[in-house]
């Protein structure tokens, strides 16, 4: 199919819908409120569900209902209103249903402010709610990626039986980019819903949709049961790209925009002589420890690049294991750090060699 | 051989599962009047229970159809999930007043307000029974629980929240009444109210929501008998029983 130029979040809105999602559930914030506006629209001419609640805790909430359900589910929020969604992302977790959860990402804490940021990494990466769990998390750095990535991850959910979240910021749900909605998406093997609670029907004994254990030993083994899956994400599903890491002397590691940025950094690194790559994690959880095994014996230094004080920089130094000295440059507030900047960090670190 | 007729039994929509109920709760008795209601409605095989978080919060295993666990407080919302992507489902959520009155608040008006084509079995007992009876937003003033010591002080803590009344203020609410489950003849009228707000459920005419007075002898310091007079005496004064809203008779005016 020809491209077609979409805003960020429309796009991304769309791609929910090729995804199959049934139902959004979901409250007004900036900067992601063109993708539930567009779903107002065209979910209810697709024959599916649309609901603006009256809170963030009651969207994640409905999201609960829904996919409890068996339906393909959706909720789109930003920083402040995904911290509100956290109890909730923590009961779909335990009562092991899918859903997907888009976060369009700002600077905080508190209100802070409603320009691009990446200071939800530990939010999305780290729990957030209550409980041992995780969510596999997706961080695209094109409008394309975003789209193909938000097609896939209904069925990531489902495979996985656990909530897929999509950590972009403001600059990917306001840019504008022209995007192919038919590309070919990986297959996962799914399995019918015959968990779901939407009524017996005759064909079968009840379903229960729940998270409580209270004998112990119930609820470790539930744990252990959830830790598997966590497990096979970081073992079979670790997603990354390496860029120009060939002969690079230093490797920049960044995901999302920031990570588009870098790559702007290394074009003109390389007019000036010297060897950047690019580490670019894909799924910031599960972390792409992978992607270190990688690391040519010529990389002699690693930068961490974030729109935050410096958050996914632990988990760089925690698959590092005090190899490569690791460095940091980050920007935050709203502001969007430029290539030039990037330079001269890489400039200043080779230089002191 | 002496002829035998079954006069009662056990409702198919409840399991075979132990209560966990103490001694002289009316939990037991609205649990009865749910699964009655909804088999004799024929609905059984297409009703979904939301449990909440309260003494009630494992009754997933005490009925004998599908169910969900949710969240403290919001069970409105996760019904209107469910609801709205399988709407030939009977849902109803199964509250407490603490659950309900306190931190669901927000969630049990709002599904009100959206019309949602649910049922909220909402029961007052005018206390936090799970947590060890703390004072609930429908606790009586003057009476003693936990938190409040020395009994409700108005002044501190502010008047018992009448949610029949409020809910009734709502454009999007369909039918609510307060019924009571104290005496034979009140359970009664209270299994016609529960039965009447599934019928319109069933028909797709909205959102209903009927208030039990609930007693909890445990955390009251009563005996079953002290608290069901308690209850008469002192609750139902307080929380007239009655229909407060029913638009399906303002339909047919
Ligand atoms: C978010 C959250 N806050 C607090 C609790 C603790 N908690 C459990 S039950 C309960 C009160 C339940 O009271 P009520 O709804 O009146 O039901 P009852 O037990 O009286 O039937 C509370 C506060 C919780 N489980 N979750
Ligand atoms: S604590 Fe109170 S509400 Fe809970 S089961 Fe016991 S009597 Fe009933």
């Amino acid at each position: 199919m020809a491209k077609v130029l979409m805003k960020g979040n429309e796009a991304m809105a769309l791609a929910a819908i090729k995804g199959g999602c049934d139902a959004f559930y979901g409250y007004p914030i900036t900067p992601q409120n063109e993708l539930p506006e567009y779903l107002s629209k065209h979910m209810k001419e697709n024959g599916r569900v649309f609901v603006q609640s009256e809170s963030e805790v009651a969207a994640i909430n409905m999201v609960y209902g829904a996919a409890g359900g068996g339906a393909r589910v959706l909720t789109s929020s930003s920083s402040p209103g995904i911290a509100l969604k956290q109890e909730g992302i923590s009961y779909l977790t335990g009562a092991e249903l899918p859903a997907v959860i888009i976060n369009v990402m700002r600077g905080g804490p508190g209100l802070g402010g409603i320009q691009p940021s990446q200071a939800d990494y530990k939010q999305i990466t780290r729990g957030g709610g209550n409980g041992d769990y995780y969510l596999y998390s997706l961080a695209p750095e094109s409008l394309q990626e975003a789209v193909n990535l938000i097609k896939e991850s209904f069925d990531i959910a489902d495979y996985f039986r656990n909530p897929v979240m999509i950590a972009v910021d403001g600059l990917i749900g306001h840019m504008m980019e022209p995007v192919d909605f038919e590309q070919e998406i990986p297959k996962w093997d799914l399995k019918e819903k015959t968990w779901a609670a939407d009524g017996m029907r005759g064909k079968r004994d009840k379903n229960v949709i729940n998270s409580l254990y209270l004998d112990p030993q119930d609820l470790e083994d539930h744990n252990y049961k959830l830790l598997d899956k966590y497990n096979e994400m970081k073992e079979k599903h670790q997603r990354y790209e390496l860029v120009n890491m060939d002969k690079a002397d230093i490797a920049i590691v960044a995901f999302g925009s920031t990570a588009r940025i870098a790559r702007s950094a290394v074009e003109m690194l390389e007019e000036e002589g010297i060897n950047c790559g690019i580490i670019r994690p894909i799924t910031i959880y599960p972390f792409p420890s992978k992607a270190f095994d990688e690391i040519p014996s010529s990389v002699k230094d690693l930068l961490v690049v974030e729109m935050s004080t410096g958050q996914m920089i632990e988990d760089v130094k925690i698959v590092n294991e005090g190899k490569l000295p690791v460095h940091f440059y980050g920007r935050v507030g709203g502001i969007v750090p430029e290539a030039e900047e990037i330079v001269n960090k890489v400039k200043e670190i080779v230089g002191e060699k | 051989m002496a002829k035998t007729k079954t006069v009662y039994k056990k409702s198919p929509g409840l399991s075979d599962f132990p209560l966990s109920y103490c001694p002289g709760c009316t939990h037991g008795v609205i649990h009865k009047l749910v699964a009655e209601c909804l088999t004799e409605l024929d609905v059984l095989e297409r009703s979904v229970g939301i449990g909440s978080v309260g003494c009630s919060a494992l009754n997933y295993d005490f009925f004998s159809f599908d169910m969900f666990q949710a969240a403290h407080g919001r069970a409105p919302a996760v019904a209107t999930g469910l609801k709205r992507v399988r709407p030939d489902t009977m849902v109803f959520t199964y509250q407490g007043d603490g659950d309900l009155a306190s931190i669901g608040i927000a969630e049990a008006i709002h599904a009100a307000h959206r019309g949602e084509n649910i049922t909220i079995v909402f029961v007052n007992n005018a206390i936090y029974g799970m947590t060890g009876g703390q004072m609930a937003p429908t606790t009586l003033v003057g009476q003693k629980t936990t938190t409040s010591p020395d009994g409700r002080d108005p002044q501190h803590s502010g008047f018992p929240l009448r949610i029949a009344e409020m809910m009734a203020t709502i454009p999007g609410a369909t039918y609510v009444e307060r019924v009571s489950v104290h005496d034979p003849k009140h359970v009664n009228k209270a299994k016609k109210a529960l039965k009447k707000a599934f019928e319109i459920q069933k028909n797709n005419q909205g959102f209903s929501l009927i208030e039990f007075i609930s007693t909890c002898p445990v955390n009251w310091g009563m005996t079953p008998k002290e608290a069901i007079d308690w209850a008469v005496d002192n609750m139902i004064p307080y929380y007239p029983l009655g229909v407060y809203k029913d638009k399906t008779k303002e339909d047919n005016a």
